[in-house]
């Protein structure tokens, strides 16, 4: 009986056995060889970038070695990877790309080493925006990551599909209806076309989160998710039901993907390599670097994708100033605090931010330059079609409440519109679950309601 | 793998138990007592490694339902003691008796009558079948149990998925298949797990059939017996402790059956096969709620318990 008890328990805790078995001191320790973390997306931009990146380390810095671990996996499993990795300081990396939006929990996690001393020493610094500095900030106001990129969100639309409905363009809706109501013509056009995406539900993760959801809210409410001048998450509001009520329509009124689709794992992966370029989808809400599946080094190269495709701002809910919205996150490299090669992890971080590798960084993943020197370099501002209008976009981004709970808040904003474009909950019933669930994860004292 | 064969050898030492030394003098007694301990000194290595990797894991996943563990944030630097407050946000959750009872579904629809019954079919159908029938039988069936779980469930994926195998077929005669992962989600999970576990309850029950004596059977012939009368009054309770056995193990692995729902549905869509374990995995590593992931783990370690109890008690009056 204790046996067969044990067993099944084996199985069920076998997940998280992989926790207890962490110990023992980290490997290498001559301070020369350094382990590189990545997420190893979609195609080969990365590792390709990345692997240029060690041999040329290595031929400048004779004696270091680089070890890449590639993570080829959703964005997702990336971030839970990387935590399981952090753990312990055997299989902790010692340099890692780190999402801006869990700089601040995995900073408070002591996972991350902070920077400011090497900063203060290092020349380069002065050339990044102060917004994008900010983003590597953690909770204390110390430096955890050295920015590579940033990005903004806006409206991809298929100019034929647009053609074909009678919809002029260029296109620029004025607010959701506009949206709402050019994504019903092109379904009365063409019904072999998906007319309109909106990243939403569990399987896209963040990006329903960031990409979906926050678009809307954002452009909804000024404040969105956060009040940043009380520090508190705001529960019971509007702008909440009313971008829910977007995705009930999208999804439930046979705008958006199919559930084959949006309940994928590779949801994210389909839209942009698969649907887009053979123009079966509209409207898609998505972010800058959409364009790089398409360039010859992408996934997916398409030669006419600038022909084809074009992009608008996304309008807030009625057009309210100033009138369009976008949201911004992007990549750093961080130090992990349990290296026992700090100087050489430091100097390889220094190498792949400087200015000639951040400008092949942004242009090979079509990224939003951090470094003002790259910004203004021709070679970037004629790189893609695309780079101007998204940079403009700057002026009314938005950036996540990245504090530690977020992450796990973001889980609740995927849970509640899951529920609602698969119509298991009506947006107000998803909008009430969500509350309980923020007070549950920040404290009743740390929510305010509106 | 690792939990049949050891579940196999408890078996094997639950059935010796009954058997007990007589009481004697106290010199025989102590005698008795050292010739056991060097008896067991061979058994050190392998309780040892049990003591390593299953009852270290277990302690820890135990404590850890009571702490705030996290995979980021404040609480994986330092963890909290929490209590029982993981347990009793577990139980408000609307996902629990959800998952419960989809837990539940799964393992009677796909363990006790899926592979149960068709293991017991086959087994019955092979002995009466040609030898030549029963070998390509047992070829196709076996094959199943010895894919590695994630080959069988992207076959299954493969096969249910909406431009899969199942609805090629049906395209055929002129039928178009609905999208059976999001339509039918627990349906395809439990006819994916039943194929590829029936092998198992059927080689059981191959061997258990081959041990009835045909003196018996044939004697309940010339009683007058039909065939199924023999087979409810003299086969089935003749071989009624490989039943249980059979039924505690396939239950067992059953209730742990991870990859082959997360590759087919990944416990989608909404929720609708949220089995407990794709729950558990969900919170522990998609919502870095460690916590509250090891919580469920518990959970799910008592309801197997549950099970092997009302099992063992089941073995136990039959033998006595």
């Amino acid at each position: 009986m204790k046996r067969s008890r044990v067993v099944v328990a084996a199985v069920a805790a076998a997940a998280l056995v992989a926790l207890a078995g962490c110990s023992s001191s980290s490997g290498g320790g001559d301070g020369k060889t350094i382990k590189v973390a990545f997420q190893d997306f979609g195609s080969d931009i990365m590792a390709n970038f990345m692997n240029k990146a060690k041999t040329d380390f290595e031929k400048a810095n004779p004696g270091t070695k680089v070890d890449l671990v590639p993570i080829k996996a959703a964005e997702n499993d990336y971030y839970t990877k990387l935590a399981l990795m952090n753990r312990a300081a055997t299989t902790a990396p010692d340099v890692m790309s780190e999402d801006t939006f869990l700089i601040r929990a995995d900073a408070q996690a002591g996972y991350l080493a902070p920077l400011d001393s090497y900063v203060s020493k290092w020349s380069d610094w002065s050339n990044f925006f102060d917004n994008a500095k900010d983003a590597g900030k953690g909770d204390d106001g110390k430096v955890y990551g050295i920015p590579t990129g940033t990005d903004t969100r806006g409206l991809w639309y298929n100019k034929q599909i647009f053609a074909k409905a009678g919809i002029p363009t260029p296109w620029q809706p004025k607010n959701w209806e506009d949206v709402i109501s050019a994504a019903k013509k092109i379904k009365a056009a063409d019904p072999g076309v998906i007319p309109l995406n909106i990243f939403s539900g569990k399987a896209a993760g963040e990006a329903s989160s960031m990409q979906g959801f926050e678009m809307l809210m954002y452009g909804a409410s000024a404040k969105g998710l956060y009040d940043d001048s009380s520090s508190k998450w705001i529960t019971g509001s509007k702008a909440f039901t009313d971008a829910l009520d977007v995705i009930k329509e999208v999804y439930q009124g046979g705008l958006g993907p199919s559930q084959e689709v949006t309940s994928d794992t590779n949801y994210q992966n389909t839209i942009n390599n698969e649907l887009v370029p053979q123009g079966k989808l509209a409207i898609n809400l998505d972010g800058s670097w959409a364009s790089n599946a398409w360039l010859p080094t992408g996934a997916t190269p398409w030669a006419d994708w600038d022909k084809v495709m074009g992009t608008a701002k996304m309008p807030t809910q009625n057009g309210g100033a100033p009138g369009s919205i976008s949201l911004s996150g992007g990549w750093t490299f961080s130090m992990g605090s349990k290296s026992s090669a700090k100087d050489t992890a430091w100097k390889f971080i220094t190498f792949v931010t400087d200015k000639q590798r951040s400008l092949e960084y942004n242009i090979n993943t079509a990224g939003i330059p951090v470094r003002k020197d790259v910004a203004n370099d021709e070679k970037y501002k004629t790189s893609n079609p695309t780079s101007e209008f998204f940079s403009s976009l700057v002026a009314v981004t938005k950036f996540r409440p990245a504090t530690p709970d977020y992450p796990k808040i973001s889980n609740g904003i995927q849970v509640a519109m899951e529920s609602v474009m698969t119509g298991q909950a009506t947006p107000a019933q998803a909008a009430k679950t969500y509350d309980d669930s923020v007070v549950g994860i920040v404290g009743k004292d740390k929510t305010e309601s509106k | 793998m690792t939990s049949t064969l050891d579940a196999v050898g408890t078996d094997a030492r639950g059935r010796t138990t009954p058997v007990r030394p007589p009481r004697g003098p106290k010199t025989r007694s102590r005698a008795h007592a050292r010739r056991s301990l060097a008896r067991a000194v061979p058994l050190v290595p392998a309780i040892g490694l049990l003591v390593v990797f299953l009852v270290g894991p277990i302690l820890s996943s135990f404590y850890g339902s009571f702490t705030n563990m996290s995979l980021t944030g404040s609480a994986a630097a330092s963890a909290e003691w929490v209590g029982l407050q993981n347990y009793i946000d577990l139980f408000k959750s609307p996902d629990f008796p959800v998952s419960v009872w989809l837990t539940l579904v799964f393992l009677i629809g796909s363990a006790v009558i899926g592979q149960n019954i068709v293991g017991m079919v086959l087994a019955l159908l092979m002995r009466s079948g040609s030898r030549w029938v029963g070998a390509l039988v047992s070829t196709f069936v076996v094959g199943a149990w010895v894919l590695p779980e994630i080959v069988a469930a992207f076959a299954s994926y493969a096969f249910f998925s909406q431009h899969g195998t199942l609805n090629a077929i049906l395209a055929g005669f002129g039928i178009v298949g609905p999208s059976w992962l999001f339509a039918f989600p627990m349906l395809s999970i439990i006819l994916a797990n039943t194929w590829r576990g029936a092998a198992f309850s059927m080689l059981v029950y191959s061997a258990a059939l081959q041990e009835v004596p045909p003196e018996i059977t044939e004697a309940a012939e010339v009683d007058g017996a039909n065939g199924a009368k023999r087979f409810f009054l003299v086969t089935l309770p003749m071989i009624r402790r490989s039943i249980s056995t059979n039924l505690m193990l396939i239950t067992l692995q059953t209730l742990s059956v991870f990859t082959l729902i997360y590759v087919m549905t990944g416990g989608g869509p909404g929720n609708k096969s949220m089995t407990l374990p794709v729950l558990a995995y969900q919170e522990a590593f998609k919502f870095s709620e460690l916590g509250y992931g090891t919580a469920i783990a518990t959970i799910l370690l008592l309801v197997g318990a549950v099970f092997a109890i009302v099992y063992v008690r089941a073995l136990k009056t039959e033998v006595d």
